[in-house]
């Protein structure tokens, strides 16, 4: 189930103020990749489970609309704690960390960022047994103004 | 796909070409008696349901030409595939005889002289005669369905709003449509169309920006010979990107591969037999879903303006490349049986209009429709020396000549003009008519700006639409050609990654290297940007024409191919 629209906004709020942090330094892959493995612990991270959905070409990138879902029974073992999202190419490489608990019922957020140039975003989610999963996606951002 | 006929005609206009001194009528005759209407549009029926396809025909009421590409490059795992084949590889590969109606219609090899020859084609009279003669043979097994760019691009259809368009269709009748440019004359006015139309737009991969909520009718399912078909809309994901966004700006759109998905397993749930994909993808974004995406029996692409004389088989799934221009139609009879596609058979009709016979009530309909305007659209401004064409992936003959007028008549050493694939071609010889120029031009952001730009402003530019172009996944391409350039040359090499295609930035008037660090005076039109400022360009080309009554355009050698 998607977010309902005050939460969505409270979501989109919350990830503009992390866009506002005062970070000097331009995120690296490294970085992003140093941030995954604190947030994953011991395990590495696999592909699967988790699905990441934001548009190929970002039609305007001070407000790219991102979703993620992680199929999980969420009860018992089978169940996500929690999901980051990361953006290797923004001044600060974590955009938000969504948690959830078995009330939750589904793991699904939907949030909009700001990408300041095209760069891969990555979602992970850590389940209660401790596996994690990733999925990323390329988001172009670009002059436009040319098709037809 | 040629009989024995048409070879006769191939036979003859060749010997015209070679000899040069034929008379271009006597060809045309020869080529008229050995092409029937029946010849174009005989079909034995197949199967059941009959899928008639029509797209981009860029508000083209009356016959035109249109010369093809010659240069249509595939990125990554299309290259060397169709659409991506041109001249004599494509007519090699198709086994079309050279100067054939069929290497007229399909190519650019020989065009000015083919033309002689074989026409004009397109006119909405001439569809109207082919859609009412399949829609008496098979009525209730036929769905007629539009990809899109049908009200943008004719000086009509920028005067009266679309509206000549919108009345011309309606009587054409088609079953839905999909679109694109159509949001370029605003939201308030597609909505006010959209109400009005007597047959669905259908649209799922568009959404209310605020919302998140899908905007259009995803899709509609018809009963067509005791098939269920459901034919699902896609329009052309990149819209708010290739074109100002601030026309529409509470529309969100996108490829949403899943919500195509989605639609498709809620047709085949609803009870759909048969599912169409009703796309303004563009060719290689719908072959990529075709393979991504499973369940879609058809896809009738649109937007990359590809004619196809075959099928394109991914998987299980049907693609139909209908040209642009009203140059086709497309008909594919399906056998639809037990829950699948049992057979089919195409046929890309071409729409010659010295052999197809003018519908009378579309030709009087669109007389009266053109009337008021037709002492504008005659009007002479110019002789064409030479062919002027615009489709290719790089700069055209009558882009060169926008660009011409845009750097003597705005006082710039750059111009830049849109890569849109759209636009008609002027024969050697011919003049310039307001109509042709419009052609080229008509459209609801025509400012042509003036303003400086550096060295690097410039190249991220070139290499930005490089990028749209040739980008190696389709999803990240969007369709249109290279932006044009008058006042300077470069090199590209489409098969570089992104910042890495173009070199070799030259400003033609001292021959000098690009300096990035340097501001040159650019001048330009079509930009997405809202505010921008400055005359219309077809006012530009006008006052340029009217000081060089006789243009000469020869094929541009200023844009070098890399790698």
């Amino acid at each position: 189930m998607q977010l309902n629209r005050r939460q969505a906004l409270a979501l989109s709020a919350a990830a503009a103020f992390g866009g506002l942090l005062p970070v000097v330094a331009r995120a690296t892959p490294e970085a992003t990749a140093q941030r995954i493995a604190a947030f994953a612990g011991a395990a590495k991270p696999a592909m699967g489970k988790i699905t990441l959905t934001a548009p190929e070409i970002a039609e305007n990138g001070n407000t790219v609309p991102i979703s993620v879902t992680v199929d999980s029974a969420m009860s018992g073992d089978d169940r996500v704690e929690s999901v980051m999202i990361v953006a290797e190419g923004n001044p600060n490489p974590e955009v938000a960390t969504f948690h959830f608990t078995a009330l939750s019922g589904v793991a699904a957020a939907t949030t909009r960022m700001r990408l300041a140039k095209t760069q891969n975003v990555i979602a992970v989610a850590k389940m209660a047994d401790g596996s994690v999963y990733l999925d990323q996606k390329e988001v172009k951002v670009t002059i436009g103004g040319c098709g037809g | 796909m040629l009989s024995r006929r048409h070879f006769l005609t191939a036979t003859m206009a060749l010997s015209a070409i070679a000899q040069g001194t034929f008379d271009g009528r006597w060809a045309r005759a020869a080529a008229q008696q050995a092409l029937s209407e029946s010849d174009l549009l005989d079909m034995p029926a197949t199967g059941n349901v009959t899928l008639v396809h029509l797209t981009d025909i860029h508000a083209q009421l009356v016959p035109l030409y249109f010369r093809e590409p010659s240069v249509n490059l595939g990125a990554g795992a299309a290259a060397g595939l169709p659409p991506h084949l041109t001249g004599a590889a494509f007519l090699a590969h198709y086994g079309i005889a050279p100067g054939s109606a069929s290497a007229y219609a399909l190519s650019s090899q020989d065009y000015a002289a083919l033309a002689q020859s074989y026409g004009r084609m397109g006119g909405l009279d001439r569809i109207a005669t082919i859609v009412k003669r399949i829609r008496a043979e098979r009525g209730p097994n036929m769905l007629f369905l539009d990809s899109g760019d049908t009200w943008q691009g004719s000086y009509t259809a920028l005067q009266t709003n679309a509206q000549d368009m919108v009345t011309a269709f309606n009587a054409l009748a088609p079953d839905a449509m999909t679109g694109h440019w159509e949001f370029t004359y605003g939201a308030e006015r597609v909505k006010e169309i959209i109400d009005g139309l007597p047959f669905p737009f259908l649209a799922g991969n568009i959404y209310d920006a605020e919302w998140n909520e899908p905007a259009f009718e995803a899709y509609r399912i018809f009963e067509r010979g005791g098939v269920k078909v459901a034919v699902i809309g896609q329009a052309f994901p990149y819209t708010p990107i290739a074109n100002p966004r601030w026309m529409f700006p509470n529309w969100s759109f996108g490829i949403r591969e899943e919500d195509v998905a989605r639609n498709v397993a809620a047709a085949r749930a609803a009870g759909a037999e048969l599912v169409v994909l009703l796309s303004h993808n563009g060719f290689d974004v719908d072959r990529a879903m075709a393979a991504r995406v499973a369940g879609i029996d058809v896809i009738l692409t649109g937007h990359t303006h590809d004619a196809l004389p075959e099928i394109v088989l991914v998987g299980k799934t049907i693609l139909v490349a209908s040209g642009s221009h009203g140059k086709f139609v497309s008909r594919l009879d399906l056998d639809v049986r037990d829950g699948g596609v049992k057979g089919y058979s195409y046929r890309l009709i071409p729409v010659f209009s010295d052999i197809i016979a003018p519908d009378p009530e579309m030709a009087r309909l669109v007389g009266e429709l053109r009337a008021p305007y037709e002492a504008e659209l005659k009007r002479e401004l110019a002789t064409a020396e030479t062919l002027l064409y615009r489709r290719g992936n790089f700069n055209g003959t009558f882009d060169d000549l926008i660009c011409r007028a845009l750097l003597e008549e705005r006082d710039a050493q750059i111009a830049l003009s849109p890569g849109f694939r759209w636009g008609t071609s002027v024969l050697p010889g011919q003049k310039i008519t307001v109509e042709d120029l419009y052609n080229a031009c008509a459209m609801t952001y025509p400012a042509a700006y003036r303003s400086t730009m550096t060295g690097t402003t410039l190249k991220d530019i070139l290499e930005d639409v490089a990028d749209n172009l040739f980008n190696k996944d389709p999803y990240y391409q969007q369709g249109g050609d290279m932006v044009r350039v008058g006042g300077m040359g470069y090199t590209i090499d489409p098969a570089a990654a992104m910042g890495g295609r173009i070199s070799a930035m030259t400003l033609l008037e001292t021959g000098e290297a690009i300096d990035p660090a340097k501001s040159y005076v650019v001048a330009g039109w079509g930009s997405v940007n809202e505010g921008t400022e400055g005359p219309p360009v077809w006012d530009v080309v006008q006052d340029y024409l009217g000081k060089h009554p006789s243009v000469r355009v020869d094929d541009n050698t200023t844009v070098k191919i890399a790698g």
